[in-house]
Order: C-alpha cells, then structure tokens, then sequence
C-alpha cells in the first residue's frame, strides 16, 4: 500500500481488526475460521509466522475449542483473543457463558453474518444478538476504522478491575470486513501503551497464590451471587467505555461513547441505528437536514451493556423514534432487539417519542439511500400526525 | 478528458471472475491515496466461480465517505471482458452522461452500432491484445486500470507507473511488474474516445 500520511492506510475491515490483534500482541490466540472472519485470523497467523507477535496461536479444530482454549489462557493469566462469526459464534454458546461467568477478559471480534437456515453467508447481526444476554460486552463499529479503534479499546474495557468481562467487537460482514477503505492506524508503540500490560488479579499460574477457577457450586455455593456481580459488572462497565473512548480520544482524536449523536437538539424525530447502516443513514441524515426537515439520528456504539439512561434522555423530546434493526427476535409483533430494548427502557417515562422498528437487511439486504429515505418520511408523518400506523415494518422486502 | 472528481465518483466493474478485477479495483482505491482521496473497494459476494460474470465497485471522493450500500446508478462502468455483455446489461443504472470503458479491438463507433448503447460516452481500449503482448497471456486487468485513469485523469501515468513499482514490487517478481508497467502505459495512451 502506499501512503499518504504515514499512518493512514488502505484496508479491508478484516485487516483493521488483524493489525490491531498485532499491536495488542496478545499472549494467545486461538480461532477457527469461518468466513467472512477467516481473513482477520490469517491476516495474524501471518504476523505469528513472520516474528512479528510473541503469540502462542493455537489452531483448533472448531470454534467451540477456540473458545474452551481461550478460556484456559485467560484463567493462567494471559490476555488472549480469538475472532469469530454466525455459526461459529452459535458453536461457542457454552463457553460465552463460562468465559464471562469466570470473569475473562477475553476479547473477540465477531464479523457479523446471519445465522442459517436458509444458508447465508452475507450480514446481519443475528449472531451477536443471540448472544447479548451472555454477559459480554457487545461493541458495535460502523467501518473498518472503527473496528480497529474498537478492538484496541475492547482490551481496556474488558481487563478494568471494576468490569473484567469478555467484549465482542462487532463489524458488519462484507460490507465492512471485505471491503478496501480509508483508516488511520496508530503507531506500534502508542497502541501498546495504550493497551498496557495485562495484570491478572488471579492466575493459575501463579503457584504462590493457589487459586480453584471453574469448580462447582451447586445449591449451596454462591451461583446467584456470582451473577449478580457479573449484572455490577457490566453497570460499572458504561462509566470504563466513556473513559477509555475519552482517553482514547485525546490520544488519536477520535473520541468515542456510548452513542453517537447528530442533530437531536433541533429535531422532531430520530433514526437509532447501529453498524455500517448508520454511515447510509447519516448520509440521508444530513442530505435531509440540509433540506430543513427536523431529523436527528443516534448512531449506537455499545449494545451490552444497554445505555439505557443516557438513549431515554437523548430522544424523550423527539415526536418520534425509528429504530433499525439488522435481525429479528421473533417474539411474534415485539420488534428487533434493540427496539424492544429501548421501549422498555422508557416504560418509566412520562415524556416518550412514539417509537417504530424498521427490520432491515436480513442475510446481507442491501440498504440504499433510497429505502431509508421511505422511513424516514414515513416517520415525519408519524411525528406530524402522532399516529403510528405500523408498529414493526420490514425494509426492503421483495415479497 | 477528465471526469469531475470532485464530488462522490461511482465504478462498476465488469468481468468475469479469474480476470483480476477485484485486484484492479483495489489498486485504484489504493492508487487514489496518493491523491488524498478517500475510497472504497468492494467486490460483489455470490457463488463466484472462474470464468463467470463478476461485478465490483469503487467509490472515490474528496470527502470522507459514509455510504456503505451497494451501487447502482454508477457514473463509470469498465468492461473487463466484452463477452459479459452478451448476457449481462452493462449499462444498467447508469445515466446519460455515464462513461462506458469497454475492452475490445473495435473503436468506440462501432460498438455504439453493435450494441445499440443509447446517450453515454464510450471509450475502448484493447486491453486483451495489450495484455497478451506485454504479459504473455490473457489479464486486461491492469490494462483497464490504466485506460480508466487516462479517461478520468485520477493520475498521471507517470505516477500510476510509480505507484505499481512501490505497491506491486512487494508482492510480485520484477518481470511481472514490470509487464503490468508496460501494459498499464500502453492502454492509458492508446484508449480511445468518440
């Protein structure tokens, strides 16, 4: 490649996410592939394979051992990651729950891909969803620079002594991962700063400290216990997102919250959006804007844990809320994930937007300009008329 | 001859799947960064199978880019290999004012005649002759490559020249670079428009 700015490069998603795994330089990595995460994984094997990481890569036989082997290391005490998609991510189920119950900063970047059957192999975020109530954290990227800034980033949040959870790292599958784009990278030595070295509060390694991680308690034992601080846990985690974006931020210039807002002070209703949709969005977003009508957007970073709060006091003025989904929960009328989410986290509200789900782009759908201008004049006259005609409606049907 | 590049710039490629499109739109994305643009290279994920028709796009501005869709109404279309035309319509979704840069042997009249191509401007280049005399075999890639920077003027040849030293010359032997090189001048010179 060649380079304008020292730093600035042409890549694929896949190879974002794999130059920030060689700037992180974690102690193990193990991974099966499974498209379209697969060129994340050999992008690094090739770093393991050309000296350039001290990571111990462990070549499994399935995701489901990527994850058992994952476990291992980060209970000895090593920071280890692995990277995953759709099936792979479903062969893992088990273990999501081990991983964060046993509080292992593991961090995994999950290629989102939609989930069979029919057998698909393109994006929609089914795969992640499914596991949001696995107790990781769930960050989503909009393009491939996010993806990277995210995956370093995902390290902090995931080791802090106050959260120590695993954290996936969501980027959308070929819109994202396959595609070439513009990103800037972080000189070696600034991301290992950032990332520091990883201090395990306990390890099994650590013979002086002899430590039992992973033993039963049954009915007796602390089980519910344990799970109400993995629930601590991921509350302390919203105040390390925010700090760690903010620092990050100060570092490179490119801040990073919970959400990102445009617009909201002046408008009258809202599109809530996550992934590489809210690029398009913003684009017809601001086309809109420029044309005087009164629409504002939220672009959602962190999905788990659920910025509750901080979304109800974003849009409780708005007239009307649309929130994009890239999957379904098949609750029979409830909506995607992240609108049921929303509108139960306004139940205590007095001040609400009348709120619509828009399901989208279900095994790679494309989403053109033109299908979110139809929402988004179907949500003005939401606004205007204070009538919601269809609760759940599916964008981009051919049906 | 050059396009506005100022504004959103939107490519579609046409060939079939083995030709190096895919490879060709990238190096132009990568080749826009000596311009300070910013870009996108995405090819078109199906059942992709040697020798069938394959699509791929770029995207290249000025700005920093925000759409993440597919396109569909592109203002230059590159016809990597002129059979795809029998079964695929190359000119779906492009305006009047689009470009079509078709690799073939005939000048840009006479496949106005043969295909009935209402409006737009068509360039040709013989990409396929070009390739096989400067690298022994059948790769217009490069070639189309270098016929859509000399439509558009995104760069100099001396500076596209400059760019597959730097950028192939990692990856490939000197021979090959240097047959790519000789076939990227001679269709960025010899392409024709009507």
């Amino acid at each position: 490649m060649v380079i304008a700015k020292s730093n600035t490069l042409a890549l694929q998603g896949t190879e974002a996410v794999a130059l920030a795994m060689k700037q992180i330089n974690p102690d193990m990595v193990a991974a099966y592939p499974i498209t379209p995460q697969t060129e994340i994984v050999q992008g690094f094997s090739q770093f393991v394979a050309d000296g350039d990481v001290d990571t111990h890569l462990v070549n499994v036989e399935s995701e489901h051992s990527a994850m058992s082997a994952c476990i291992g290391g980060a209970a000895a005490g090593g920071r280890v990651m692995t990277a995953t998609s759709s099936q792979g991510l479903a062969l893992m189920w088990e273990l999501l729950y081990i991983a964060s119950g046993l509080r292992l900063p593991i961090v995994m970047p999950n290629v989102n891909r939609a989930l069979s059957a029919p057998i698909n192999i393109h994006c929609d975020h089914s795969d992640s969803m499914g596991a949001r109530d696995a107790g990781w954290i769930h960050l989503f990227s909009e393009n491939a620079q996010e993806a990277y800034d995210n995956t370093l980033q995902a390290v902090r949040i995931s080791e802090h002594p106050q959260v120590r959870l695993p954290a996936m790292v969501m980027l959308d599958g070929f819109i994202i991962s396959h595609s070439l784009d513009r990103m800037e990278s972080l000189e070696d030595s600034t991301a290992k700063e950032f990332v520091d070295v990883f201090k395990p509060e306990f390890s099994l390694l650590d013979a002086k400290t002899p430590t039992c991680i992973g033993a039963f308690d049954g009915l007796y034992g602390y089980f519910f216990e344990f799970k109400r601080q993995q629930e601590e846990a991921m509350r302390n985690a919203f105040q390390v997102v925010k700090d760690v974006g903010q620092e990050y931020g100060e570092l490179t210039g490119r801040s990073y919250g919970v959400f990102e807002a445009l617009g909201l002070e002046d408008a009258e209703f809202a599109i809530i959006v996550l992934g590489s949709a809210a690029g398009t969005v913003r684009h017809e977003v601001e086309c809109m804007r420029s044309r005087g009508i009164p629409i504002g957007m939220i672009k959602l970073r962190l999905f788990r844990p659920f910025p509750a709060k901080e979304l109800v006091e974003a849009v409780s003025h708005l007239k009307a809320v649309a929130v994009f989904d890239r999957s379904d929960t098949f609750a029979g009328g409830m909506g995607g994930p992240v609108f049921t989410d929303l509108r139960s986290a306004f139940y205590e509200s007095e001040k609400k937007p009348l709120m619509v789900n828009y399901i989208y782009g279900l095994g790679g759908r494309d989403l053109p300009v033109e299908l979110i201008n139809k929402a988004a004049t179907e949500l003005q006259q939401v606004a205007q008329s204070g009538q919601v005609k269809e609760k759940i409606n599916y964008l981009g049907l051919k049906e | 001859m050059a396009v506005d590049i100022q504004g959103l710039t939107e490519i579609r490629w046409h060939a079939r799947g083995g030709q190096g499109a895919v490879t060709a739109a990238k190096t132009l994305a990568e080749m826009s960064l000596v311009r300070d643009m910013f870009f996108q290279a995405f090819p078109e994920y199906g059942p992709e199978r040697m020798g069938a028709p394959i699509r791929c796009f770029n995207r290249l501005s000025t700005n920093k880019i925000s759409t993440y869709c597919g396109i569909t109404n592109p203002q230059i279309v590159v016809v990597v290999d002129p059979t795809v035309m029998e079964t695929v319509d190359v000119t779906e979704g492009v305006k009047d004012d689009g470009i079509l840069i078709i690799n073939t042997h005939h000048d840009p009249a006479t496949i106005r005649e043969k295909t009935g191509v209402q409006g737009k401007k068509i360039y040709t280049v013989d990409a396929t002759h070009i390739s096989i005399d400067a690298l022994g075999r059948f790769m217009p890639n490069i070639p189309m490559l270098g016929a859509l920077l000399s439509v558009t003027g995104l760069l100099s040849k001396e500076d596209a020249i400059d760019f597959l030293k730097s950028s192939f010359g990692k990856k490939f032997p000197k021979k090959v670079v240097d047959s790519n090189i000789v076939a990227l001048d001679r269709a960025y010179e010899e392409v024709k428009g009507e």
